[in-house]
């Protein structure tokens, strides 16, 4: 069967049944009660929860052969949790188990490939795989094909029974003996833990592990007492020089700075730029630039923003400290001064990723979002965009919040140079489809812009954007530009076997990725 | 320069170099807002790479070359070992102009002038087609301006290259620039002489924007109509200050209107807030709405208010 972007699938892959993606906001809300693996408690007050070590916990959570594991990944390329925790159940010779991180994890010492030829591991769940994992993934490394989903799917399987979390090992910059804990201080602070509170209200058992014990009670506190079972303190988390070391640098790249001041200028010719505008820009090079555009022209303009979403960086601290931002609603720091500000300023805020990106909530922040700035490795003439594969077939990123993103902002922009190297970013087909074109409003290059007629927006954006006098130009312009510049690029064979499933939001399936031909 | 033939002149307010070593830079340099782009074969083009770069920038000439940009090529000085062998590559490639570096004497002006001519009549090319920017980049240079910016008709226009000139002349190079003051004056009169396009020299500090700004501020008000960039970064700011304000754009339109009133009148005398309007001023008025139209700038509603306020240092 084809699914609404024309892509071929099958009715099943093992015993995962298919459903082919329908549209972006097709699927029906759950009129269901949300399901969660919490279990009560009973715990009298001369019981302790702190454990001696990790292997302890594994112990006392009751982990077993076949169950499945969470972490999130706040530490960024600085983990150095989940690697402990793999290692000592190794140890304890606990095997098959679902490793289902909040997003890409790529973690190298030890590397999770490890786990899986050992048999530690045999399937995973997470937004994205990379480096070494995305490699040995593409290989054919796991019999069962890696379930991709987006940051606001994930609280919606948890919550819909999908993903059961039998222990979610919450790494926590500091924590007391009793389970409060936080991200936000410490010697190795990551910031929010947004991505951990639907891990610790709906996981069987929850165990926090800090290597910055501190006497109860813990202040700040993110994820509460009475949501943890056990506590663990180890010598390290992570890596601080490579969970945040600063504030995320603004490029200078000249041909981002220049996407970027073009994105600002489209969203500045919006009739939703004005007092109470909403935006959420994320953490990539052009996109820290577009916020100190933003910057400048919320200035000019003489208005300030309501909120600002999602991953945080410093740059909308600035904005914030500068009185043109209400609120910051920040569900992850991408740096330190993000991860500082929350302990620091009255209106930043750490928030539930759920309450960020899950579309099937009472309402989330997304819907109320005007502005979204998303990054890709391509762009089809259908405003499909790739954020997972890159040029060589290989694994490049996660899909991260970009499908909610898209989805939910009035106006959603991906930002993109039209070439990238030695090959085209705008193209005839994407290699792997991860926000259906219709949630894309416009996209911004070097070499004019793209606006989309499919959105729901399109004749607003257009009328704003005309009468601005902005260089428009047609999606497959850009694409013929690029394929001029570039040629195209050849097909990379791929095998028979499905390497990973991209979810939609809704569980519906975007698009498959096929083990590479070795 | 007169206002009449403004009109139909190319813009000229930037000019990016970018080094014909560099593929990606040079397919990137296309996308920005400059209006000139010279492809590089001299100063940023290593000595081991000048045949690669030369054969990189005739393709992307001749196969890759960006709309509506005027395309220049800075080809090796006129007594390197590589100078023939750029000429006989970019003559064939067909750039709207050939920048060259270091010119010092008239007289070297009309033998590349013979050199191009002699290459497009073996390549049966049009004769007399391609331009030439001259760089003026020393003391002997300069003394030589006027001469050098009438010696043949392909000059469309001449810059001034400071960094070298500032060298030759043993000073040291300022951000005020009061030691390159008098270069600039020299060139930008020889250009006007000649009818021909002013370029400033380029402001090398490429972290330095604000200084840019300040920089420009001199620029303009000696009269230059460009300035060459040496980063993507500073087009925009150098193009901002060559596009003529919207004050200034109105104040050009009040001129022409009181002008075209007092024509129909019949008066002799026109008057403007007091001010005699002169022929200078409707000279002055005309370019700065021709500058305009060719920017794209001029809107048909722009309200023609009452009286505007002076700058400070205006007169």
């Amino acid at each position: 069967m084809k699914n609404a972007i024309g892509r071929e699938l099958p009715d099943k892959i093992g015993d995962y049944i298919v459903m082919p993606y329908k549209g972006p906001y097709e699927a029906q809300m759950y009129q269901r009660s949300v399901a969660s693996n919490r279990r009560m408690g009973h715990l009298l007050a001369n019981e302790q929860k702190l454990l001696p070590d990790i292997k302890t916990a594994i112990l006392e959570s009751g982990l077993e052969d076949g169950m499945t594991i969470s972490f999130h990944h706040c530490f960024r390329e600085g983990d150095r949790l989940i690697g402990q925790v793999l290692n000592a159940i190794r140890e304890l010779g606990i095997r098959h188990l679902k490793f289902a991180p909040s997003a890409v994890v790529n973690i190298k010492n030890p590397s999770i490939v490890q786990f899986i030829h050992d048999g530690t591991i045999d399937r995973i769940e997470a937004s994205g795989i990379r480096g070494e994992l995305g490699d040995a993934i593409l290989k054919g490394a796991l019999d069962k094909p890696v379930i991709l989903r987006p940051h606001g799917a994930r609280p919606r399987v948890i919550e819909s029974g999908e993903l059961n979390i039998d222990v979610a090992f919450i790494g926590a910059s500091q924590a007391d003996d009793y389970g409060n804990c936080t991200g936000l201080v410490g010697p190795n602070a990551c910031g929010a833990l947004g991505y951990s509170f639907i891990d610790a209200f709906n996981a069987k058992r929850v165990v926090v592990i800090t290597d910055n014990l501190v006497p109860y009670p813990c202040v700040p506190v993110s994820i509460s007492q009475q949501y943890v079972d056990f506590v663990v303190k180890v010598d390290t988390i992570g890596d601080t020089e490579k969970i945040s070391a600063g504030a995320a640098r603004l490029t200078n790249n000249p041909r981002d700075l220049y996407i970027a001041e073009r994105c600002a200028e489209v969203i500045a010719s919006s009739r939703r730029f004005k007092e109470g505008y909403s935006f959420q820009t994320g953490a990539g090079a052009i996109s820290i630039a577009v916020t100190k555009y933003l910057h400048q022209k919320t200035q000019e303009r003489n208005i300030y923003a309501s909120f600002a979403l999602g991953g945080i960086t410093g740059t909308i601290i600035d904005m914030y400290d500068a009185g043109l931002l209400k609120a910051v609603e920040c569900s992850q720091s991408f740096d330190s001064i993000a991860a500082k500000a929350i302990m620091e300023r009255p209106g930043v805020l750490e928030i539930d990723n759920s309450n960020y990106s899950n579309p099937y909530t009472k309402g989330g922040f997304l819907n109320r979002e005007d502005f979204g700035v998303l990054g890709a490795l391509e762009v089809d003439t259908d405003f499909n965009v790739n954020v997972l594969t890159g040029s060589t077939g290989h694994m490049m990123g996660g899909l991260g919040g970009g499908p909610d993103v898209a989805a939910g902002a009035q106006l959603s922009i991906v930002t993109i140079p039209i070439i990238r190297g030695r090959t085209p970013s705008i193209v005839k087909k994407v290699r792997t489809v991860c926000e259906p074109g219709e949630t894309i409003a416009a996209v911004v290059t070097e070499a004019g812009i793209a606006l989309n007629p499919r959105h729901r927006n399109y004749a607003e954006i257009s009328e704003d954007a005309e009468r601005a006098g902005l260089n428009l130009v047609s999606i497959e312009h850009l694409q013929k530009i690029a394929e001029r510049l570039t040629g195209i690029p050849k097909h990379i064979p791929t095998a028979e076997r499905i390497a990973c499933i991209v979810e939609y939001r809704d569980g519906s399936v975007l698009d498959l990725i096929y083990c590479l031909k070795p | 320069m007169n206002a009449d033939t403004f009109n139909d002149v190319q813009l000229m307010r930037t000019s990016i170099y970018t080094g014909g070593s560099s593929p990606a830079k040079m397919i990137q340099a296309g996308f920005y807002n400059e209006d000139c782009i010279v492809y590089d074969l001299e100063d940023s083009v290593s000595k081991l790479d000048k045949d690669a770069a030369r054969f990189l920038v005739y393709c992307a000439i001749k196969y890759q070359r960006p709309a509506n940009k005027y395309v220049i090529v800075r080809v090796n000085g006129l007594y390197s070992d590589e100078f023939e062998e750029d000429l006989q590559a970019i003559v064939r490639a067909k750039p709207d102009a050939i920048r060259i570096p270091k010119v010092e004497y008239a007289s070297e002006v009309r033998s590349v002038d013979q050199r191009i001519t002699q290459i497009e009549m073996e390549a049966g090319a049009p004769i007399g087609k391609i331009q030439l920017w001259c760089n003026i980049e020393s003391y002997m240079g300069v003394i030589n301006a006027r001469e050098i910016a009438k010696a043949s008709p392909r000059i469309s226009a001449m810059a001034l290259g400071a960094e070298d000139f500032t060298a030759s002349m043993m000073a040291k190079r300022t951000k005020p620039g009061w030691e390159i003051f008098y270069a600039r004056n020299v060139v930008l009169m020889a250009c006007r002489e000649a009818g021909i396009s002013a370029q400033d020299a380029v402001y090398s500090d490429i972290n330095d924007l604000e200084g840019l700004k300040a920089d420009l501020e001199m620029t303009k008000a000696l009269g230059f109509d460009g300035k060459t960039c040496v980063h993507p970064n500073q087009i925009d700011i150098v193009n901002a200050c060559f596009t003529p304000s919207k004050k200034e754009i109105i104040k050009a339109e009040r001129v022409c209107n009181a002008l075209a009133k007092a024509a129909e009148e019949h008066t002799g005398v026109c008057v403007l807030d007091g001010d005699m309007v002169d022929k200078p001023m409707e000279l002055r008025a005309k370019i700065i709405l021709a500058k305009a139209r060719a920017a794209g700038v001029v809107e048909k509603s722009i309200q023609v208010t009452g009286p505007q306020k002076k700058d400070k240092d205006e007169l």
